[in-house]
């Protein structure tokens, strides 16, 4: 080992394998070189080593590592001395080694952003660069953990920011491993983790409700709709066999009060003919007599009028089929009430669509419901006020709509449901038969159309009859 | 006095007496029966131009008798006389060759006139034939 030469190749072998030795001796025990191999030969060669402490050390304990310094070469590094007893002679080893390997070992244990790794030894003096807390050989700007005696970690509050340390003693030479980590960087992939789990389990409850109440609110709006739309549909039926049944019962009353009506009218006539014969007239109440059977013709007439008017309105008869514009039919129907309404300064609007689809129908019929209701109009107003008749073409439903809208009273909310029943009326007695509208119903449905109405007190009363366009 | 011979059919007695009572009042040549049977009865012993025939009679209805009327005199004018809601009868009745339908009541003066239109049809259809 005193030979150079052997030194060197034993140097050269170290040194494919690492880097890191930057020198190799063998000290005899008077601490004088006694072989040297590395770059510093004339420095090193000559030092005598028996004083320094390190040497003192490794002749006692016959191993030792030193701490980080800087020493002749101002590079941080270390030696590693080995005593070799060899008969009654005593070797040194001792290997120069760059500190560097040390550092690249502890860095790799740099987590994330902000962690830190670094070697301090007993007396708090860093062995190797941290990332951010110091520079090698001096304190590290960290707590002071050379008293550490073994694994620990711990969060700890430094500077105003809480970083989780970890140590860990070196065993050969009581270094203290430090690991920073600050907990919001080391831990995120933990915390994002079980953030994103968090997420993840509240956007599944959240997306739980959502989708409950969106699914439920959806099936209450389809059952609501469904409801109304039963409802609405029974409600058709109920008005449809109720209609039906009432047409009836009207014919069946009309009939039996025609016949009487009928012998009641041939008795008056009988006896009005009578009554043109001369020796009757010269009577003393002859005058009487025929104003009283004027009067039973003129209340036959007025009974015929009632049963000829249930009588429509139980009709069954297939509507006469014919081209007719509504529009036309409309003017017509004002022609005949124009008169009364300006009597009693109402004003008749009319709105009418020029491109108002031709439709077949029954012109009578349709007359008949347009008088109807533009007559209650007018009787609803009585006096100074507005009638407004629209009529539309809609096209996505393919139906011919027309408005009749009233400035009246309105119709009262209890009396609406009723409006379309026979003999159910609001005119004085005498005055309505309250079957209009029920005519106008029952015409309408034969039409193959729909009447509706919509009403509010004070402001008025809207008639909208849909007819689809043949 | 008209020219026409007319007769009643209906089986409301209380209408029929009167009607006809009326009738002849008005120098009108009339004769009044209370079933479809006893009309068509009468048809075949007497001339008639019109007959008003009431369409709801208990065993043989009008519909029924205007039927018959028509199978054996073809060119008698029927007038119907509807009480109830029969108008399908009596357009029914149009469609099987009655003159018009009269709803119940009817004023009498009326009634006549449509008695009078139907003779003056029977009148030139013969004419023609």
């Amino acid at each position: 080992m005193q030979n150079e030469d052997y030194l060197n190749r034993v140097f050269n072998i170290i040194q494919t394998r690492s880097k890191s030795f930057l020198d190799l001796g063998v000290i005899d025990e008077e601490g004088n070189h006694l072989a040297y191999v590395g770059p510093h030969y004339s420095i090193l060669k000559k030092v005598n080593y028996k004083d320094e402490k390190w040497f003192q050390e490794v002749m006692v304990t016959g191993v030792y590592v030193s701490d980080v310094f800087l020493g002749f070469r101002k590079i941080p590094h270390f030696i590693i001395a080995v005593m070799v007893r060899e008969k009654n002679q005593s070797w040194v080893l001792r290997a120069t080694i760059d500190s560097d390997i040390i550092d690249n070992i502890v860095r790799a244990a740099w987590i994330g952003k902000k962690g830190d790794a670094m070697i301090i030894n007993r007396e708090n003096v860093l062995q190797t660069t941290p990332r951010f807390g110091g520079k090698v050989m001096e304190p590290p700007k960290a707590p002071d953990f050379a008293a550490a005696t073994g694994t620990m970690v711990e969060a700890m509050d430094f500077r105003g920011e809480t970083i989780i340390y970890a140590t860990s003693i070196i065993k050969l030479k009581k270094w203290i491993l430090v690991i920073s980590e600050a907990p919001t960087e080391q831990l995120t992939p933990l915390l994002q983790a079980r953030f994103l789990a968090a997420l993840i389990g509240l956007g599944g409850v959240v997306l739980i409700i959502i989708g409950t109440y969106v699914t439920t609110r959806a099936m209450m709006k389809e059952l609501q709709r469904m409801d109304r739309k039963q409802a609405a549909s029974d409600e058709m039926a109920i008005q449809s066999s109720k209609m039906a049944a009432l047409g009836k019962m009207a014919a069946g009353i009309a009939h039996e009060i025609n016949n009487p009506l009928a012998v009641i009218g041939e008795k008056a006539g009988w006896m009005k003919d009578l009554l043109a014969m001369e020796d009757v007239a010269k009577s003393e109440h002859f005058q009487e007599l025929l104003d009283a059977v004027h009067k039973i013709e003129f209340h036959v007439v007025r009974a015929k009028t009632v049963t000829h008017r249930l009588l429509g309105f139980a009709r069954r008869m297939e509507p006469v089929e014919e081209r007719v514009n509504i529009n036309e039919i409309l003017d017509e129907s004002i022609d005949f009430l124009e008169n009364d309404a300006r009597y009693r300064n109402i004003d008749i609007q009319t709105n009418y669509a020029p491109d108002l689809p031709l439709t077949t129908t029954d012109q009578a019929q349709l007359q008949q419901v347009f008088l109807n209701i533009i007559t209650n109009a007018i009787d609803a107003i009585d006096k100074d006020g507005e009638i407004v008749i629209n009529t539309r073409s809609i096209k996505q439903n393919n139906r011919i709509s027309i408005e009749i809208s009233d400035t009246g009273p309105g119709i009262p909310k209890e009396a609406l449901p009723k409006i379309f029943d026979p003999f159910f009326t609001t005119k004085e007695v005498g005055k309505g038969t309250g079957l209009g509208l029920s005519i106008a119903y029952s015409i309408i449905e034969k039409l193959g159309g729909r009447i509706m109405v919509a009403s509010e007190e004070v402001i008025g009363t809207t008639f909208t009859i849909y007819l689809p366009p043949k | 006095m008209e020219k026409f011979k007319m007769l009643v059919v209906d089986d409301e007695p209380d209408f029929l007496e009167t009607i006809i009572k009326r009738l002849k009042a008005r120098k009108i040549e009339v004769a009044g029966v209370d079933s479809g049977y006893k009309a068509l009865e009468f048809l075949d012993k007497h001339d008639v131009d019109v007959i008003v025939l009431d369409v709801k009679m208990p065993g043989m209805d009008g519909i029924e008798t205007l039927r018959a009327i028509k199978k054996k005199k073809a060119r008698v004018e029927v007038i119907m006389l509807t009480g109830h809601a029969s108008v399908e009868s009596g357009i029914q009745g149009i469609q099987l060759g009655a003159f018009d339908y009269v709803m119940k009541p009817v004023a009498l003066d009326e009634l006549l006139e449509k008695v009078r239109q139907a003779y003056d049809r029977k009148m030139i259809q013969a004419d023609k034939a």
